[in-house]
């Protein structure tokens, strides 16, 4: 399902001018993912909450930087797309992080979630497509 | 779940903002939250980015038990619905048929990845 996704991405150069917003929206979800893996992974590891417990977990602080980037993508993305395209296509995150943590923390998947993620990322195509014109 | 609801549109809000500030950034991210015209601190863009740290907060609040993070999912689409309103109504953005079908999909498909995380 993702392939599909990917190789959306990767007719980018085709047509600039429309293409490139989504795609910049696309590599936020990625970054936007890496983001939870990394705080999810940190609050693993944080043995009591505490600020300085916080400030010195690395994955945490890790996963809070990748957010500052993704929010950066998002905005630059903004500049030239329409907020009612792209907003929706955050969504892809959610693709990505239900993938990863059943790759990494084996977290179950089951027929919801994979139902789940095939309407999100159809809808995505839809978007991407139809923001094509 | 009624913090979830008001995270999920504080966080639609975060989107106009970061959007109607968008418009004021330079080139280079080094200029980031410096606009182009007075008064030069883009504090549209600081807003956006603020509501959506704020909104992220209540959303933590509103998960922590006995809250379920399968509630969140589907107030977090509701999110993106809100937007479309705020799209239409503050930057006058077309509604297509293709955009209705699209967020349609992905709302239900967020639906879902939270039933099941159940």
């Amino acid at each position: 399902m993702s392939n599909a996704a990917i190789t959306d991405a990767a007719q980018i150069p085709e047509k600039p001018a429309r293409r490139q917003p989504v795609g910049l929206v696309f590599c936020c979800t990625i970054l936007g993912a890496a983001a939870q893996i990394l705080m999810k992974t940190g609050a693993n590891h944080l043995a009591q909450p505490g600020l300085l417990s916080m400030a010195t977990n690395l994955p945490l602080m890790g996963g809070y930087c990748l957010y500052g980037l993704s929010t950066l993508l998002l905005v630059l993305a903004l500049k030239d797309g329409e907020l009612s395209l792209l907003y929706p296509v955050i969504a892809l995150t959610y693709v990505w992080v239900t993938v990863l943590s059943f790759l990494i923390f084996h977290d179950g998947i089951n027929a919801w979630k994979l139902a789940g993620i095939v309407l999100i990322v159809s809808g995505v195509t839809v978007l991407g497509k139809g923001g094509r014109r | 779940m009624l913090l979830v609801l008001l995270g999920a549109f504080i966080g639609s809000f975060g989107g106009v903002f970061l959007k109607s500030g968008a418009g004021q950034v330079r080139e280079g991210l080094v200029y980031m939250f410096i606009s182009r015209d007075p008064p030069f601190f883009n504090w549209r863009l600081a807003t956006g980015v603020a509501f959506f740290l704020l909104s992220s907060y209540f959303f933590v609040l509103g998960i922590r038990p006995p809250g379920e993070l399968s509630v969140l999912y589907p107030m977090v689409s509701l999110g993106y619905i809100f937007t479309l309103l705020w799209s239409r109504i503050f930057f006058k953005e077309p509604l297509t048929r293709v955009k209705f079908f699209g967020l349609f999909l992905i709302v239900v498909g967020v639906v879902f990845v939270g039933l099941g995380s159940k």
